[in-house]
């Protein structure tokens, strides 16, 4: 979109309206309070990090956001209009691609199938309407190639891929089908330094489209790499958001092990704390 | 980036032999397998055998099996079992029977009736089955004891105390839809071909087979319908992921519920087919009606290349599946082995068949 949010961070988009806000969602199960009011917004083109260690309550959230969860309180602004999402479809048709941990991939089929899983182009009418398998094999062909990823063929089975391979044919999928706002929930946390770097490097990617990437992980380090603004959750809370330059990785860490040094990093968050 | 390198081909990856490319589909087991039994019985078995009556003969029985085991074997791809379709057979057949003999309806308000109730016992099976959560496998074996009771309860209802329900044949004899579903079709081209000496004859010139049974179209065309939905619909997609982890596919927007509780009640009309073929071809009904049917449909099904767990199979393999079981069952009467050892070679196909497709999916997913 805008040529100037390259690969340089922390001086991006501050102007534009965000896709989605979300203000003070709470969600509680049963007695159990999994989100105790958190604000979120993600912009056109930025990487907005959501940290947080385990049992922060970063999972619960972006279900939240992918309409797999319905808020208990709170509201959802999506473009700036109030919004709520009933089934994860609704969500998708809005335009919030969630790439889940487990990928919502099957080994056992293609990777033409897996790619357009839900959303087969057809053609023919009536009785004759049938899933457009050469069409349907070019285009995957066509966005593995423009992620960096050569296929053996279109029917190559999805349990060949590697972990990396296997996160990107999901980033692609949610990139072709039109997402605004691409969750990746801790795409790296199982894969080796290289494949770590092609997700991080297809993040970058999917951003340059004007995508607002919002990307969950424990690893600050990942997050640093590639994240535009950083939200760290403890206790189903908010701690802050931070833009990238004003904190470093070590206030980072601190923040997601619980906040202890807090008083110190007031300063350095900008007062958002 | 260094992604260059890789976009212009990946040297770890070695070219894949024909070979390989063959192992990978679901169906090759199946074909495989008719070809051994072809062999075995051309070497065993009386010439007989291979003669188009003898062909008939054998494709009969695989055909009433088969559209059993395609609808089992969607059903299995979508990721679920269903026990109850040999009782469906009774079950569906009793209503049938009723409906013709009892309540004197044409086949053409009878058939889609017993259809549409074979559909909603299918419906109420998946729905049991999709709104607990619990293994199909518990939820049809129920169903499979309580439709086999119900045939019973219902059979001596019907007819004042018999277990079997007459004069179907009477009723339905003159019926204009009859042909669809009993006798041979293609006649008049067998009796052309019998006069013009091209297949064999009795000494009065009629030929000794008089036309093709219509189960076998319906299997074959099954068949044919059941591959196209399965590798070349939207639908097919579906099931292939509902059966492959339902998670995955509901998370990626396929109506994974809806998927199984259709898979559910298509196996229920598939057995409902099964015995208006099989009830007016005998002039009857009977409790005992597609007796252990639910136990060879899924061994047909698993040679012919589907996963216990789902998510992978074919249907083309189930339609092989279905002529090696007929083959064998009949098979043996040609030869001189005993009879019973025909479970004993059921058994030993089952093994081998989930001893190989169980090393055809690690190949296919490359799984270490």
């Amino acid at each position: 979109m805008t040529e100037d949010t390259k690969f340089h961070h922390g001086d991006t988009v501050t102007d534009l309206a965000p896709i989605v806000e979300m203000k003070n969602i709470e969600k509680h199960f049963g007695n159990i309070i999994a989100l105790a009011g958190v604000s979120f917004d993600v912009k056109p083109g930025e990487c907005h990090c959501l940290l947080g260690d385990n049992g922060a309550g970063k999972s619960t959230f972006i279900k939240t956001m992918s309409g797999v969860h319905k808020p208990t309180k709170g509201e959802i602004f999506f473009e700036g209009k109030p919004l709520h999402f009933d089934t994860p479809r609704d969500a998708m048709e809005a335009g919030i691609a969630t790439v889940f941990q487990d990928l919502a991939m099957i080994p056992l089929m293609s990777v033409t199938r897996n790619f357009f899983m839900g959303r087969e182009p057809t053609k023919g009418k009536g009785l004759l309407k049938r899933f457009d398998v050469d069409h349907a094999n070019d285009v995957c062909m066509e966005e593995m190639r423009k992620m960096g990823i050569n296929l053996r063929g279109p029917d190559q089975a999805v349990g060949t891929l590697s972990g990396g391979e296997r996160q990107t044919v999901a980033i692609a999928r949610a990139v072709y089908f039109g997402a605004k706002i691409l969750i990746l929930d801790e795409p790296t946390s199982a894969l080796g330094v290289r494949q770590t770097s092609n997700v991080l490097a297809t993040i970058d990617k999917v951003r340059n489209h004007g995508i607002g990437v919002v990307f969950i992980s424990h690893n600050v380090r990942h997050a640093l790499a590639v994240g535009d603004r950083f939200t760290v959750l403890n206790r189903g809370k908010t701690l802050g958001t931070a833009t990238r330059g004003e904190i470093t990785p070590e206030q980072l860490q601190d923040l997601m092990a619980g906040g202890q040094e807090m008083a110190e990093l007031e300063g350095s968050l900008g007062g958002t704390v | 980036m260094s992604d260059s390198a890789q976009i212009a081909g990946d040297e770890r990856v070695k070219k894949e032999p024909f070979m390989t490319k063959l192992m990978k589909r679901p169906e090759l087991g199946a074909m495989a397998g008719v070809v051994l039994v072809v062999i075995f019985f051309a070497i065993t078995a009386d010439d007989s055998m291979f003669t188009l009556a003898g062909i008939m003969n054998f494709m009969t029985p695989a055909a009433q099996l088969g559209i059993l085991a395609i609808g089992a074997a969607l059903l299995m791809i979508g990721g679920e079992f269903d026990l109850s379709i040999g009782s469906m057979v009774a079950f569906a057949g009793l209503f049938f029977g009723v409906c013709v003999v009892t309540w004197q309806l044409p086949l053409i308000v009878a058939i889609p009736m017993t259809f549409v109730f074979a559909g909603l016992v299918g419906a109420v099976n998946g729905n049991i089955v999709i709104r607990s959560g619990l293994p199909s496998f518990i939820v049809t074996l129920a169903f499979l004891f309580i439709l086999r009771g119900l045939s019973l309860v219902g059979l001596k209802a019907a007819t004042g105390g018999s277990t079997q329900l007459r004069g179907v044949r009477d009723v339905v004899e003159n019926d204009w839809l009859a042909p669809f579903f009993s006798g041979e079709a293609f006649s008049s081209l067998f009796s052309w071909l019998a006069a013009n000496g091209m297949i064999d004859t009795f000494k009065s010139g009629a030929p000794k087979v008089p036309g093709i049974p219509v189960e076998i179209l319906w299997f074959v065309v099954l068949a044919l319908v059941a591959t196209y939905v399965l590798l070349r619909t939207p639908a097919g997609n579906w099931i292939f992921a509902a059966g492959g982890d339902s998670t995955a596919a509901s998370n990626s927007g396929v109506p994974v519920n809806r998927i199984k509780v259709s898979l559910f009640m298509l196996t229920a009309c598939c057995a409902a087919l099964v015995a208006i073929i099989t009830v007016i071809d005998a002039g009857s009904t009977d409790a005992r009606r597609g007796f252990q049917k639910e136990f060879e449909a899924i061994i047909a099904a698993v040679i012919g290349g589907c996963l216990l767990t789902g998510g992978y199979g074919s249907a083309i393999g189930a339609f092989f599946g279905s002529i090696i079981f007929g083959m064998v069952v009949i098979g043996l009467t040609y030869t001189d082995f005993d009879q019973d050892w025909f479970q004993v070679f059921l058994g030993g196909m089952l093994l081998i068949a989930v001893l190989f497709n169980n090393a055809i999916r690690k190949r296919v997913t490359g799984e270490r």
